[in-house]
């Protein structure tokens, strides 16, 4: 899924502007604890949180995720723009909670797990 | 690669903005030598979770990165206040950060074990009111 579709399915504002429109979705995950994150996703390129600080880009650049949605009206800082800019990985904001937005991208064909569990 | 690639951070304490910064330079290092994603992603996640421990628990610290061809050893250490039961830290779920650190996104006890899960080898050499030092290595074979 590109990242034009997901934010249209989550009628989501686009925050970054140099990501790569092309990447295609298949698996994500949703958290608000970047350990979790760390410990338990696999190969998932989009993650969706709640959570607004840097360490959510960083912890999306350690784990390769390429697109990152902030659910619940929350909207990402002016540094974690830019962070994400630098590293190609793109920001969305959304105001559908983590549940909602997590189970809109499921009945479309998201995934939990990389490998379609 | 014949050479050794040896890199010295300074990670600043209580710094939430910039923790990760030295895991990131690591990590770009070793994309730009060509090492598999699995790798790449192993090595970044122990080192960041020990940046983020030194961070949180040990006022800042440092960190010394040697890459050879073979490798990557990754030391990283502070001047906090240790860990008192290292068996019960290494325990999923065990933390004793504060709130505060939880609103961050981390302090949910998956730091050491996590570290665990993606070096091929750990050391921690800990004493109480000394600090502590991490040693993580993680081969590219």
């Amino acid at each position: 899924m590109k990242i034009s579709e997901i934010a249209q399915i989550l009628n989501a504002e686009i925050c970054t502007r140099n990501h790569d429109n092309d990447v295609n979705i298949i698996s994500a995950c949703s958290a608000d604890l970047m350990s979790d994150v760390m410990a338990f996703s696999k190969e998932n390129a989009m993650l969706l949180t709640g959570l607004i600080n840097p360490q959510v880009i960083r912890t999306a650049e350690m784990m390769d995720i390429k697109v990152v949605v902030f659910v619940r009206g929350k909207k990402p800082l002016d540094n974690m723009i830019q962070l994400a800019e630098e590293r190609g990985i793109a920001l969305l904001a959304t105001d559908y909670p983590l549940f909602t937005a997590s189970g809109l991208l499921y009945s479309k064909g998201i995934q939990g797990r990389g490998d379609g569990k | 690669m014949s050479t050794k690639i040896i890199r010295d951070y300074i990670i600043p304490a209580d710094d939430f903005a910039v923790a990760g910064e030295a895991s990131s330079d690591v990590r770009k290092i070793l994309s730009q030598l060509g090492v598999s994603p699995n790798i790449l992603k192993r090595t970044s996640i122990a080192m960041y979770e020990a940046e983020i421990n030194a961070v949180i628990h040990g006022h800042g610290g440092k960190a010394h990165v040697e890459i050879d061809e073979n490798k990557v050893f990754i030391v990283i250490s502070d001047e906090g206040p240790g860990i008192e039961d290292l068996e019960l830290a290494m325990q999923e779920g065990y933390s004793t950060a504060p709130d505060s650190i939880r609103e961050m996104g981390f302090g949910a006890g998956m730091g050491l074990s996590n570290m665990k899960k993606h070096a091929d080898l750990l050391e921690i050499d800990t004493q109480v009111n000394k600090g502590t030092t991490v040693y993580i290595t993680v081969y590219f074979q």
